[in-house]
């Protein structure tokens, strides 16, 4: 199993650490819910040196992107981040990714379980495009500052950095702890943060001088439990749940990221896709369930005898106070308020149907 | 060393001998696994209905936590003859008592026979080997 620089500073912090994705990573320091009330109400920081990190260098990076990945990169302005979803011939998903553009090149952010996948399908649909695919991912660090006292406490290491000028879903280059640091104002909990990344080996270093900054704020290590909470109540997809080589982003209400454009050119997975979105047969939507247990990956959903869809992601929300899950309907059953049985191997647990996201910050 | 008045199951539960019944449980172990540490990430617990009757090995119900779904299994066949309902409402006794209060299920077992389960010795040291 792989191990990010940070390793040993999760152990020494207590944390609980589990394979995910090849590598050996904290699921919790403490109570999951704990860690999700923490970034909700104020800061938390994440290790995030799983995440598969790629430049794609050379003078069609840009064209080579449009022509793999969902969204419109030749009109992503130079500073700015896009959402995106890597699909086949068949418009099922490979991976979704993060695409930034850079002045010279493409950065990506991509899942760890997926990495080495996406790199081998990229290389192979290269083409006679002149690009270079760099894997960055082991050679630098990345971590997660995410919560509404982000700001407030990156800029105590950070003192020389316009945060408040760097809008969401914009990076830029600044210095973090003396450090040349990659910083963006993004995340995946559905609060304000960044993302940082830098070399490596200095990952203790600036870890250590991040917990020390928001101790007024009571900042906390935080696992990729609470993580898959907070991007849940956030209606973020998570790759093997919502999205994967069974689902297409039409159907997984990703339209948003997804160009149909004369412009953007031909790229993998249009036509389908394209067939999708003119007859979608189901819905990703939410549920939210009163009773005591929480809806499971593959659980079933009935209206009375009738089966109408499936359960992708579900956890306890702290923030809404309910059991919440992501699910699969068909079009009929899918409209908000729609009264649905989850199955548990026989027993029924009455749930209702929601629009996503269960929770915005833009919209509390 | 755990409890030796009962006997233990590889999958983490444990049978007690109390008179004509024998009460079923779950290790410390089981537990810590499932809440990692952390007694509130326990969220639910299924427990069967009185009457039912379960076979060597069988799942008698289910054990939840924030993250993962755990079956409860009976290491001995009989009857279910009462359930410890005060677990389904405070979780948290599992971690506090897993061997006294934190009982799950009250059975009336076909056999006395408590042959093929492990002893108090012989758990710890799947555990030892295991971990």
């Amino acid at each position: 199993m792989k191990q990010t620089t940070l390793h040993e500073v999760h152990e020494r912090a207590g944390g609980k650490l589990i394979e995910f994705g090849g590598w050996h990573m904290p699921v919790q320091y403490g109570p999951i819910l704990d860690e999700v009330r923490c970034v909700r109400e104020r800061v938390g920081l994440f290790d995030l040196g799983h995440m598969g990190r790629v430049f794609f260098g050379g003078p069609d990076a840009v064209a080579f992107l449009d022509r793999l990945v969902t969204n419109w990169v030749g009109h992503i302005p130079v500073g700015s981040i896009r959402y995106a979803v890597l699909c086949r011939e068949d418009g099922n998903a490979l991976d979704d990714l993060l695409v930034y553009r850079e002045e010279q090149g493409v950065y990506a952010v991509i899942n760890a379980s997926n990495t080495e996948a996406d790199l081998a399908w990229m290389r192979a649909h290269t083409g006679e495009l002149d690009v270079t695919i760099e894997d960055r991912t082991e050679a630098t660090a990345m971590l997660a500052l995410q919560g509404p006292c982000s700001q407030e406490v990156l800029s105590r290491v950070a003192p020389d950095c316009d945060l408040a000028g760097l809008g969401y879903y914009k990076f830029t280059r600044g210095v973090v702890c003396g450090l040349d640091t990659h910083i963006s104002r993004t995340g995946y909990t559905g609060e304000d943060g960044f993302e940082l990344s830098f070399p490596a080996a200095e990952a203790p270093r600036v870890w250590a001088a991040l917990i020390a900054a928001g101790a007024p704020e009571g900042l906390r290590p935080i696992g990729l439990g609470a993580r898959d909470v907070l991007r849940l109540e956030a209606g973020m997809a998570l790759y093997g749940h919502e999205l994967d080589g069974e689902h297409n982003p039409v159907e997984a209400g990703l339209g948003f990221a997804i160009s149909f454009k004369a412009e953007k050119g031909d790229w993998i997975g249009r036509e389908a896709l394209a067939a999708v979105k003119a007859a979608p047969t189901k819905k990703l939507m939410g549920v939210t369930t009163p009773g005591p247990r929480i809806p499971r990956q593959g659980q079933r959903l009935f209206r009375g005898e009738e089966e109408v869809g499936y359960v992708c992601s579900g956890a306890p929300s702290p923030t809404l106070e309910t059991n919440i899950a992501s699910v699969y309907l068909g079009l009929d059953a899918a409209e908000p308020g729609t009264a649905l049985e989850v199955d548990f191997k026989g027993k029924r647990q009455p749930c209702t149907v929601q629009a996503l996201p269960f929770f915005s910050r833009t919209r509390k | 060393m755990r409890p030796d008045d009962r006997k233990y199951a590889q999958s983490h539960e444990w049978v007690k001998p109390d008179g004509d019944t024998m009460l079923i449980g779950i290790t410390d172990f089981a537990v810590q696994e499932l809440s990692n540490g952390n007694d509130s990430d326990l969220v639910y617990c299924d427990l069967p209905e009185e009457g039912r009757t379960v076979g060597a090995g069988e799942t008698f119900g289910e054990i939840e936590s924030v993250k993962a779904v755990s079956d409860l299994n009976s290491p001995v066949a009989g009857e279910i003859v009462e359930i410890n309902s005060a677990i389904e409402e405070h979780l948290e006794i599992l971690a506090s008592d897993p061997w006294n209060q934190g009982w799950l299920v009250r059975i009336k077992p076909t056999s006395k026979s408590l042959d093929g389960l492990l002893s108090a010795e012989e758990y710890e040291k799947l555990l030892a080997a295991s971990s």
